[in-house]
């Protein structure tokens, strides 16, 4: 048995297909811009999915997911500095060394940006609701205001990249590899989140979602549920981090500005809620959009306001149900 | 011991800042349960409203007097025309429409005012310094602000303590049905409340124009500080909004100023002014967790609670 | 009367015994030094009128709220201030008086996570819920039991109220728990639902203990084995159902007079 309805697949399918032809399509039309633009679009969905598992599929309504992209991408900037330095990132209680290796860099990224969802969820996850909100808001500004007071970084300013991390047998400094080494990452987040959504652990977060009384009142400890789920998305943020770290050689305090959480979570709710595929529609969509009012306005944001709000109120599936239709559990 | 009483001076009148704006917005997420990221924009209108008046004019009065009704209106439109929408949904959609209302109303005045920061004048009644104690000059018109915020505290209080409207309020927040019941127009009361939240937002605006520079995003910094002050005072409660708002703009100022001071005690003098521009950066949010570790809902919860 | 066995546990045949248990909402005194105790296999019922302080006496029982004093023993177990989902685990289960099933889920989707809280941590990330073996026969007997095989894949909030109800007692059951807190599970049903699951909780008789909340007299003197009375927050009675038919009290207080 498939896994998706047909109708699902095509669409899926179709889109894998558009997003592995386009580098060959685009270096036919002369056109590398694209390339590298879809990178970061790519990037952008990544960290769009990853908030998806802990707002469509476990209820919570974070808005400070940024605060975990910015962390991988520091961990990316951190560790290349003190490698081009070579100072020690530490010293005590035991030596740690920078580094541009994709193999060490990643893993800390991923680590790191995990680690600080762990000890945010814990305090945040205690609350609910509009609590929850405005709590996971409030520390995503306190590293965001902590890396503007890290001189030792560039603080505001940030720090840039000399060049992008290593790997052995792949140049991801060539924007056409860079792509696909992004695109392998989605794809392979996207297959874990579909397991981790189907799986019995899933099952638990949906049910958390519909009704946590319920769960509680049935067996499960559902504080330590929401944890790990806050800190899988945390994590995949990171990852995300790491990735923009790269593509644009530059980390700053900016990645983790609250209109960064905020932009996320309009990716997610565009694409559409709970759909993990809806995001990366989303992520593409919004920031295509703004790319083209860009082009042709000084100030895209009032046209881009209002169009929120009209989503919001006239369009809360998203573009996915637009597209497939209503998603129904278990696909 | 100057400087103390200086500081402890910047810490109550951001302290008063911070009251005007979570005072209008904790009734807004305690009455109508709708969570408002926009608040931010008001603060800003108010600011630019009184800066463009007073800048054509000369007189600081005439732009406070048209800031107020404009933030209020401005408020009252959006309120009708979006906000009513989303009373019944999830804060999610909350979140996202009023986000959405955060970037139009930012290019909007980009739009209307440039990219320029626009700067506004002390009106000479209020410049000058005053010495409280003899050898600490302070200035007058951060003093006036201070005086501003206590008199709208008492304003507030009355208005809910003693008038009839205050009650209708009040009793809105326990009960929606009951109220309606009683042949009060929940609609239109709920309106009045927005407005009035805007309202305090865009005098929180006018007032903060004389010391900061006025620019679209302005009311984004001093938003999210008010979250902070709301959580921590309970959601729905002016007691509490009034309590942590006075304790965040002392920690906050406190922080700033002494933190690297405390740290030279026992570090080298680098690393402490480093440390403490950190700590001192996140003081508030570290206050915020200490206290929802300890009480969850909040310093002064409302019965009922809210979710 | 005073209250003075608190702390003081005895090995009993008693599956729940609750002594002494208090709850105070400000002035209101929503639980006074109740006092009695459920026996294994037995149905026992809890009746009052509303505001008896019913559904906060199940709320302290099932772990959602704290007593301010007294001790509940569940199989000789002091379970006062274990967590609500500690309680579930040792077999305690509970419905709900508004029905608290997951609505965007399907129906075997709902059973399947009671059975799966009942099999211990679901800290499993890969196998596909909706496959394992482990979980597919159980779900499969539970919706047997409640006869909803035929909706099994249906969203739970397309139910009808009736088969709410039974997915709600379902729920509660599927976990084969030893004590059952059945919260109103007639409420708002039509006639031939509520014989339906009336029939279901006469079947579990024996196999495990029900504590049930009911309004509906006749089902309540149909089913119970005992009934405990409580009046503003009070234990007034507590007897098999011709004892109580025939208490003074009761009558005074609840049958005959009042409402």
């Amino acid at each position: 048995m498939l896994p998706y309805p047909n109708r699902t697949r095509s669409f899926l399918l179709s889109g894998l297909l558009l997003l592995l032809l386009l580098p060959p399509v685009s270096s036919f039309f002369g056109d590398a811009y694209l390339v590298s633009m879809f990178s970061r679009l790519l990037i952008y969905a990544l960290a769009a999915a990853s908030l998806d598992l802990i707002i469509g599929y476990g209820g919570m309504v974070s808005l400070g997911h940024a605060a975990f992209f910015g962390i991988g991408a520091y961990v990316v900037g951190i560790l290349a500095w003190h490698s081009y330095a070579s100072v020690p990132l530490l010293t005590w209680p035991l030596t740690l060394e920078g580094s541009e290796s994709v193999l060490i860099v990643f893993p800390a990224a991923v680590l790191v940006s995990a680690l600080f969802a762990a000890i945010i969820g814990f305090f945040s996850l205690r609350t609910r609701g509009m609590h929850f909100i405005m709590i996971t808001l409030a520390f995503a500004q306190m590293l965001f205001f902590f890396f503007v007071s890290l001189e030792g970084y560039g603080g505001e300013d940030g720090l840039s990249l000399y060049a992008r991390n290593q790997l052995s047998g792949v140049d991801l400094g060539d924007d056409t590899q860079f792509y696909y080494f992004c695109l392998g990452f989605l794809l392979l987040f996207l297959y874990l989140s579909q397991r981790l959504v189907n799986s019995r652990f899933g099952q638990v977060i949906q049910g958390i979602r519909e009704n946590e009384r319920r769960m509680l009142a049935l067996g499960f400890p559902t504080f330590r549920y929401k944890l790990a789920c806050f800190v899988i998305a945390g994590a995949g943020a990171g990852l995300a981090g790491a990735l923009i770290a790269n593509q644009s050689e530059y980390v700053s305090p900016g990645l983790m500005h609250w209109t960064r959480s905020g932009e996320i979570l309009v990716m997610v709710l565009l694409g559409g809620l709970g759909t993990l595929f809806g995001p990366v529609l989303g992520a593409v969509v919004l920031l295509l959009m703004e790319e083209i009012l860009a082009s042709f306005t000084q100030y895209p944001m009032v046209l881009m306001g209002p169009f929120l709000i009209l989503v919001v109120l006239f369009a809360r599936g998203g573009l996915y149900e637009l597209l497939i239709g209503r998603r129904k559990p278990g696909e | 011991m100057y400087l103390l009483i200086e500081q402890l001076l910047n810490g109550l009148q951001l302290g008063v800042t911070l009251f005007l704006m979570s005072a209008g917005l904790t009734l807004v997420f305690g009455i109508m349960r709708v969570i408002n990221l926009a608040h931010g924009s008001f603060y800003m209108i108010g600011a630019y409203v009184a800066a463009t008046v007073a800048g054509y004019t000369g007189s600081f009065l005439l732009g406070l007097l048209a800031a107020l009704p404009v933030a209020a209106l401005v408020g009252m439109l959006v309120e009708r025309l979006i906000l009513r929408r989303l009373y019944r949904r999830d804060h999610l959609d909350q979140v996202l429409a009023t986000f959405g209302l955060i970037l139009f109303f930012n290019e909007l005045t980009r739009m209307i005012w440039g990219r320029q920061p626009l700067y506004m004048n002390i009106p000479d009644w209020l410049s000058g310094t005053i010495e409280l104690i003899p050898g600490a000059p302070y200035p007058l018109y951060r003093l006036a602000v201070i005086g501003m915020g206590i008199g709208v505290g008492f304003f507030l209080y009355l208005l809910f303590a003693r008038t009839r409207l205050g009650m209708q309020i009040r009793a809105g927040a326990s009960n929606r049905e009951m109220v309606a019941a009683l042949g009060v127009n929940i609609r239109i009361l709920y309106t009045l409340v927005f407005g009035l939240g805007t309202l305090l937002a865009g005098l929180a605006g006018v007032m903060a124009g004389p010391i900061l520079a006025v620019e679209a995003g302005m009311g984004e910094g001093i938003m999210i500080l008010t979250f902070v002050v709301i959580v921590i005072g309970g959601i729905g409660s002016l007691r509490g909004a009034l309590t942590a708002a006075l304790l965040v703009g002392m920690v906050d100022t406190l922080g700033r100023a002494y933190l690297s001071v405390l740290f030279r005690l026992f570090l080298p003098a680098a690393t402490a002014d480093g440390a403490g521009a950190s700590i001192a950066s996140m003081s508030v949010y570290l206050l915020m967790a200490v206290v929802l570790v300890w009480r969850p809902r909040g310093l002064f919860p409302p019965p009922g609670g809210v979710q | 009367m005073s209250c003075s066995s608190v702390g003081e546990s005895r090995v009993s045949e008693d599956l729940l015994q609750v002594a002494c248990l208090n709850k105070r909402f400000g002035a209101l005194r929503a639980s006074k030094d109740i006092t009695f105790s459920v026996r294994q296999g037995e149905i026992h019922a809890l009746i009052g009128p509303n505001g008896a302080g019913k559904t906060t006496l199940i709320n302290q029982l099932s772990g959602e709220l704290v007593p301010d004093s007294g001790t509940i023993l569940f199989d000789n177990r002091d379970i006062t201030r274990l967590s609500e989902h500690r309680r579930a685990r040792l077999g305690l289960a509970r419905s709900f008086q508004i029905s608290s099933i997951f609505d965007r889920l399907t129906v075997q989707q709902n059973l399947a996570l009671a059975i799966q809280a009942h099999q211990g941590h679901s800290f499993r990330f890969w196998a596909r819920a909706d496959r394992d073996p482990q979980l597919a026969g159980p779900t499969h007997a539970a919706l047997q039991e409640i006869g909803l095989e035929a909706r099994a894949g249906e969203l739970a909030l397309s139910l009808s109220h009736g088969e709410k109800r039974q997915l709600e007692v379902g729920m509660a059951l599927a976990g084969r728990p030893k004590l059952l807190l059945l919260d109103e599970p007639m409420a708002g049903m039509g006639p031939g639902g509520t014989a339906q699951l009336s029939e279901l909780t006469r079947s579990l008789k024996g196999t495990l203990s029900i504590l049930l909340v009911e309004h509906d007299m006749d089902v309540i003197f149909a089913l119970a084995d005992r009934i405990t009375v409580l009046i503003y927050g009070e234990v007034i009675a507590t007897g098999t159902p011709s004892e109580i038919r025939a208490n003074p009290d009761v009558q005074r207080a609840y049958l005959g007079g009042g409402e």
